[in-house]
């Protein structure tokens, strides 16, 4: 027949080089988290304020992420907001008193949740909740404690300021 | 071919053989503009018969009304019996599989060579064992001459040699009727005679209907059974080529004599002649 | 005043026309797919005409639009500091948004344009025509095929063009620039989500789509003259710009 050949070997060749490079795409240049899925577990943590964090966002020991928040949901008879986040299930040995809280990344990066260790010898279990927590910082919160500051230091330093003026 | 060895069958009357393709009281325009009022046409199994007439008068278009490509806003379309505009898909298909048709220009596919153009048809509707297929293939490249060109490509055929191998292709499913649109258009007179002769045999041996449109009147004159000439959408003339030379009409006498005026004007409609050349400005 | 709102009207009736026409079209091809996936000879053909013979531009291009990134890429982050996130951003660019639309783009004009004008010529002389006489369906014979193969061959085009294109920015940032090799990589692989890929690929599949369509269709459609096929072929090209960039954006908000 004629160069059916070439044409059937050039396009097995073409279609692997293109899954070649959709594999690679996948592999190379992503996190490779999709791992997560198999064996994971799930924690909470409830906090006042939960600020910017969204789901998906890391959470993270020492700075490696070992999960990811799956769900933020308001519970409507304790007032707080709850965060559900899914854990690799490698990472199984938190502490039960370890501290879940919200931080920033770098100066106006997305927020994440991380985890410090606590000392206790028992473990957080699929569904277990995170005693202790803190609040995402809010920026109006921390000026205007900022300014209550300022204003508390300056009353306290006020007679000393007053004399000259009522010395006119 | 001359008239002296033109089969001593052509122009005979056959016995009340039936109509294979029948045309009755057929309407059809294109945007508004009729091209078929009301024609009658029908060819014997067995004949060739010749569709003929001035450029334009809708040659190609009876053609595709009997292929089924396009619907008759009146009247009826039959072949063999069957009314092609009443078919459905598949039952179309199958009684197009019984037709074969030799295109103007030939319409090979370009991206195949000769062999596998002539292939075609079978490797789409037959399940042959690739042997039995090379052998039927071949067969029919003899029968019109041009076994030895079966690995050369359509681009570098000539003329005559693409319509030669299109004719092949028409064949190669043994159809029962077989359509030839202008098969001596830009032929020169060898390969025109080689055509005809084709297309005679080919009727001959294969017993199949054959319908010729042209307007080569020489060339259908001594092949052909009957002829139909068409005028204005309509059959101005019918009968063997003998009768259509003896034929009274003006339009027939035109036409077949070729003439250069006549029922058919030799000007194009335009205003009188002096008043154009001395009134000075108007028109082109 | 009246002549022009008639005229109006007209060209919307016949804007409407097309509209219908190639919805007609297309699910005329879409229900034929699956018995043209089994077609194997024939698409392994058009996929390598629409795909394989592609390579060599998209790869080309791929590079090309991948250096300039780099380049431009470098020049831009080094007025904020931060040209660590070279990898990250030309690779986020170049999946998310250049890959697909240059590379769907540069497929309507090389395979786009071949296609068209193969099957607007098949019109022109009376093939498809003789294949209908011929009682095979010129849909399913000519037409199915080259928009499978165009459709199948799109994506992995794009995927090669954004890897092409992440060398060319590696090539720019780390050779040339000396920004550190293990930096460029671990920023990007902090960076680049697989939802990021998928959001890619669904691009290049639905461009790949629309674009061989629209060539299909011009072609299929195309007067049957010499003129026809030309005509045919540039509308090609345009309509597969314009419908190309407008589901950019309509894939873009949808998957954001």
């Amino acid at each position: 027949m004629r160069p059916s050949r070439t044409i059937d070997v050039s396009t097995g060749l073409f279609v692997l080089l293109g899954f070649a490079a959709i594999l690679f795409l996948v592999t190379q240049i992503t996190n490779r988290e999709f791992v997560l899925r198999s064996n994971s577990y799930l924690l909470l943590a409830q906090y006042e304020n939960v600020g910017g964090l969204k789901p998906g966002a890391p959470v993270s020991m020492a700075g490696v992420t070992i999960g990811r928040v799956a769900e933020i949901h308001y519970d409507m008879k304790l007032y707080k907001a709850v965060v559900v986040m899914r854990m690799d299930g490698r990472y199984n040995q938190i502490p039960k008193d370890s501290d879940a809280s919200i931080f920033t990344a770098g100066l106006l990066g997305g927020q994440y949740v991380g985890i410090s260790p606590g000392g206790s010898d028992e473990v957080l279990k699929d569904g277990d909740k995170f005693e202790m927590v803190q609040d995402a910082i809010v920026l109006e919160n921390l000026i205007s404690k900022y300014l209550f500051n300022q204003a508390g230091k300056k009353s306290a330093d006020a007679p000393a300021a007053d004399p000259p003026a009522a010395k006119e | 071919m001359t008239s002296a060895d033109r089969p001593a069958t052509v122009g005979a009357v056959r016995p009340a053989a039936d109509n294979v393709v029948v045309l009755r009281g057929v309407h059809y325009a294109v945007d508004d503009k009729p091209v078929f009022r009301g024609l009658d046409v029908s060819m014997c199994r067995g004949s060739v018969t010749a569709i003929m007439g001035p450029s334009g008068t809708g040659k190609t278009t009876l053609l595709r009304l009997i292929t089924g490509q396009i619907k008759a806003d009146a009247g009826e379309v039959l072949v063999d019996g069957l009314e092609v505009a009443r078919l459905g898909r598949l039952d179309l298909y199958a009684l197009r599989r019984r037709m074969g048709m030799l295109f103007q220009n030939g319409a090979l596919l370009t991206d195949l060579d000769v062999f596998e153009n002539v292939a075609f048809p079978l490797r789409e509707h037959t399940r042959l064992p690739e042997s039995l297929l090379r052998i039927i293939v071949l067969t029919k490249l003899h029968a019109v001459g041009l076994r030895g060109a079966a690995a050369l490509m359509p681009q570098q055929l000539s003329g005559g040699m693409a319509r030669r191998v299109a004719l092949a292709r028409a064949i190669v499913m043994d159809p029962e009727i077989l359509i030839y649109d202008e098969p001596f258009a830009g032929l020169d007179p060898i390969s025109m005679g080689v055509v005809m002769r084709l297309i005679r045999s080919l009727n001959e041996a294969l017993g199949i209907t054959s319908i010729v449109v042209s307007h080569d009147v020489r060339e259908i004159a001594q092949i052909a059974d009957e002829s139909y000439l068409l005028s204005e959408g309509q059959v101005v003339a019918s009968g063997s080529p003998q009768q259509l030379r003896d034929h009274p009409s003006p339009i027939v006498k035109q036409f077949m004599e070729g003439l250069a005026d006549g029922p058919v004007p030799f000007h194009y409609p335009a205003p009188d002649y002096r008043e154009q050349l001395l009134g000075g400005g108007e028109g082109a | 005043m009246r002549a022009v709102a008639g005229e109006f009207l007209q060209s919307f009736l016949s804007f409407l026309e097309r509209i219908g026409r190639l919805a007609r079209f297309s699910f005329q091809l879409l229900a034929l797919t699956p018995g043209g996936l089994l077609r194997g000879r024939l698409l392994i053909e058009q996929v390598y005409n629409a795909g394989a013979l592609s390579l060599v531009i998209i790869m080309t291009c791929g590079l090309f639009v991948g250096m300039v990134l780099g380049l431009q890429g470098h020049e831009l982050l080094q007025r904020f500091g931060s040209v660590e996130m070279l990898g990250s951003g030309a690779a986020l660019t170049l999946l998310k948004e250049l890959g697909p639309v240059v590379t769907a783009l540069l497929f309507a004009g090389r395979a786009g344009t071949a296609l068209a004008s193969e099957i607007g010529l098949m019109r022109a002389t009376d093939q498809l025509s003789a294949m209908e006489i011929m009682a095979v369906d010129p849909m399913r014979r000519v037409v199915l095929p080259r928009f499978l193969g165009g459709a199948i061959a799109m994506p992995l085009l794009t995927a090669v063009f954004v890897v092409v294109g992440i060398y060319g920015v590696q090539l720019i940032g780390v050779q040339f620039f000396g920004i550190d090799q293990g930096q460029f990589w671990s920023q990007m692989r902090g960076s680049v989500e697989l939802r990021d890929v998928r959001e890619g690929l669904v691009k290049g599949v639905a461009f790949g789509v629309a674009c061989s369509l629209i060539a299909v269709y011009e072609g299929y459609h195309a007067d049957p003259t010499a003129e026809g096929v030309g005509r045919a072929t540039t509308r090609t090209v345009v309509i597969s710009a314009v419908v190309t960039l407008l589901l950019d954006y309509i894939l873009t908000a949808l998957m954001i």
